[in-house]
């Protein structure tokens, strides 16, 4: 077919396949300006900015910057269980000149706190002897600073000090998992008392995995009702599906809040039918207990609509075929019905499962203190502690989480079928 | 669901208390909404039914949160829901600009990289809000726009363009190309083309997806509390706010109004959707 003779011409003499070519890449751009605009602004305010925490929450320049020349000097330092050799004193001793004509020392001497206990004091004295010029600049340094306290003769600060060397740090990542990086470089855990962000990893596993299990439990029988029922009851039945997945979040989370006060109606019901004492009602917001049922109510309908969909379309004339060749009702349901709406539960479960997981309002409005999950913590270290380079590595943590979620959900269902209402 | 009566009784028994389930977890959905609504015609400053209430004394309900919701000057509803409804309006176009040109790009056969470009595009749906709160966040006071309206439409523009994409995709995935080729061979440009035969063709997804966008920007609080200064206060934050500190009958008078809106738009999509459906020749 390659031979000059047997290629198709069009009218204006150009080969069939090169015009085809042309026309299919004018195609291909012509789609392609069309998603632009909002490939564009989303990458531009979205994706970027993500890219941002990243760069954000390994960051750790400041120390480099501060320190140039004791860094360049650190180089020769060969043998680092013996103090360091007289250039790195000189380095160090003329950083910290020009940081202190700057007032920049004090931020310095906070950093290298946080990396050794007890720097803050030994940079403080060092200021000092620099403000009064006691410092003879062209005698050996190592010998005066030395001379200013015994912490500066203790190799394990100069060693501090040149750990907070590289620009990048993982430490954030680290501490987002209660752990450390030790005096030696190694990674150390935090003490058991103070492992709090594990038990928060914990919690939000925990209550996102039991929030999808309840809603697979409530929404599986109600999505087969919805699609075994004549048209006209379950289409009135649907809205009371539709009516909470439009209704306002904070709607709903504040009617549990009522709901579920101490003379809330739930207890009240309680007290009636003699479960609890009146003088006695047990506390069911601020706790986990609140997140639970609030949670569920509130992702039921991601777990009904997907399920609904697909057992819309499994024909009831499957289970009457498989009762009639001599299952009973359980089993027909069991090997027949039930593996047709695994796509569906698949679907709801992932779908329920990751909105669980970042859940942030109604933990932080009905949860207490422990029905508090990592989103919160994430929104605390953003407006309170404000540091924000923590707050960029446990989102960027929990993301990674969600897109292997989410990696998962698109090889079992497919993006494409993710269906609203 | 009347059982045939040749039912074994165990099965009957199975299949009443399956009905039982049924009818505890539909309450269960629906039934909080209701609670709201009796509440917020309180008399009284409580959040529990007072013994009036219970013995439907007229004197025990009053519509003193909803004058308190209009005229209160605690709250400002009335610029929260103004700065809502701006806010909301501007996304929601904003969303249907973007998001219908690029589903027409993506229906297309010819285009590349469908899958990554589709997932690029609906990942801010993906993402967790608290995520894209922090992300958008940075943008935002990098470009000088945070604690603006235009900072928060443009926020909401990216959250809700996800839904536009989805519903224009599913609805052009029904569509017979050969009308557009009709119009083309006819003498009509693409632009006339797209306004006549596309567009009407697609309009029900193009609104429900609309819908969705509105909704999510009307109802959306974590990006917000991020974004938002004094100025641009929303009535989900100004509810956020309310529930964090106190209960008030007004937030609940205020709730009772969302939900008359949401069953509005219920409404409306529920409407479209079944429009969609008779004219892509889908029944059911």
């Amino acid at each position: 077919m390659s031979s000059e003779s047997k290629q198709i011409l069009t009218t204006d003499g150009i080969p069939l396949e090169v015009s085809l070519k042309k026309a299919e890449k004018k195609n291909k751009i012509k789609a392609f300006l069309l998603v632009a605009p909002l490939l564009l602004f989303l990458v531009i305010t979205y994706i970027f900015p993500i890219g941002d925490m990243f760069m954000r929450s390994v960051d750790d320049r400041m120390v480099t910057n501060m320190l140039p020349k004791t860094f360049k000097a650190m180089e020769k330092w060969e043998n680092l269980d013996e103090l360091p050799p007289e250039e790195v004193y000189r380095g160090f001793y003329e950083d910290y000149k020009l940081l202190a004509e700057n007032q920049q020392h004090g931020k310095l001497g906070q950093r290298l706190n946080k990396e050794k206990n007890g720097f803050n004091t030994i940079t403080k004295k060092l200021f000092r002897q620099i403000k009064r010029k006691k410092i003879d600049e062209s005698a050996s340094l190592k010998e005066q600073i030395n001379k200013l306290h015994k912490r500066w003769r203790d190799v394990e600060y100069w060693q501090a000090i040149k750990r907070t060397a590289p620009p990048y740090t993982a430490s954030k990542y680290l501490k987002g998992m209660d752990m450390y990086f030790a005096a030696d470089g190694s990674i150390a855990q935090v003490d058991e008392d103070r492992r709090i962000h594990r038990i928060l990893w914990l919690r939000t596993l925990e209550i996102a995995f039991f929030v999808t299990l309840f809603c697979f439990f409530m929404g599986y029988p109600i999505a087969h009702l919805l699609a075994t029922l004549p048209m006209k009851y379950s289409n009135l039945l649907m809205i009371c599906v539709l009516l909470p997945f439009w209704t306002s979040l904070l709607v709903r989370t504040a009617s549990w809040m009522i709901l579920l006060q101490q003379q809330g109606i739930v207890n009240d019901f309680f007290v009636m039918i003699g479960l609890v004492a009146d003088d006695n009602r047990p506390e069911m917001m601020y706790n986990k207990v609140g997140t639970y049922v609030a949670m569920t109510q509130i992702l039921l309908p991601f777990m009904v609509l997907p399920l609904y969909s697909v057992m819309k379309t499994i024909s009831p004339s499957l289970m009457r075929a498989g009762k009639s060749l001599g299952g009973t009702p359980f089993v027909a349901f069991w090997k027949v019905y039930f593996p047709l709406t695994i796509p569906g539960i698949g679907a709801g479960c992932l779908l329920v499962f990751i909105l669980a997981i970042g859940y942030y309002i109604t933990p932080a409005l009905v949860g207490g203190a422990s029905g508090t999950l990592i989103s919160n913590q994430i929104a605390f270290h953003m407006k309170t502690t404000l540091d924000w380079s923590f707050a960029s590595a446990m989102g960027l943590m929990l993301l990674t989480g969600v897109l292997v979620i989410y990696w998962i959900y698109n090889k079992l269902v497919g993006v494409d079928n993710i269906k609203l209402g | 669901m009347a059982l045939p009566s040749y039912t074994e009784t165990r099965y009957r028994i199975w299949h009443y208390i399956y009905i039982a389930i049924c009818t505890f977890v539909f309450f269960f959905l629906i039934a909080p909404l209701f609670v709201i609504f009796p509440l917020s015609f309180n008399a009284e400053e409580f959040l529990v039914f007072s013994e009036g209430m219970k013995n439907l004394d007229p004197d025990a309900f009053s519509l003193r949160w909803y004058k308190d919701m209009v005229y209160g000057t605690k709250n400002p509803w009335g610029l929260a829901a103004k700065n809502s409804f701006i806010i909301a309006i501007f996304a929601t176009i904003g969303s249907i600009i973007l998001g219908t040109l690029a589903a027409l790009g993506l229906s297309s056969r010819h285009m590349p990289y469908k899958g990554l470009i589709m997932a690029t595009l609906i990942s801010p749906m993906i993402v967790p809000l608290i995520i894209s709160g922090v992300a958008i966040f940075f943008f935002m006071a990098k470009a000088g726009l945070a604690a603006t309206h235009t900072g928060i439409v443009l926020a909401h523009i990216i959250l809700g363009t996800p839904f536009v994409v989805i519903t224009v995709t599913a609805t052009l995935s029904g569509f017979d190309h050969s009308v557009t080729r009709a119009a083309a061979s006819l003498g009509s440009n693409p632009v006339n083309t797209f306004m006549k035969i596309t567009l009407p063709l697609i309009l029900p997804g193009v609104i429900s997806g609309g819908l969705f966008a509105f909704v999510t920007s009307f109802d959306e609080v974590v990006v917000v509390l991020f974004l938002a200064g004094l100025e641009n206060t929303t009535i989900p934050i100004q509810m956020w706010t309310g529930l964090r500190e106190q209960l008030s009958p007004t937030i609940l008078a205020v709730a009772t109004c969302l939900i008359l809106l949401s069953t509005l738009i219920l409404v409306s999509a529920e409407l479209l959707r079944r429009r969609s459906e008779r004219l892509r020749g889908i029944n059911r």
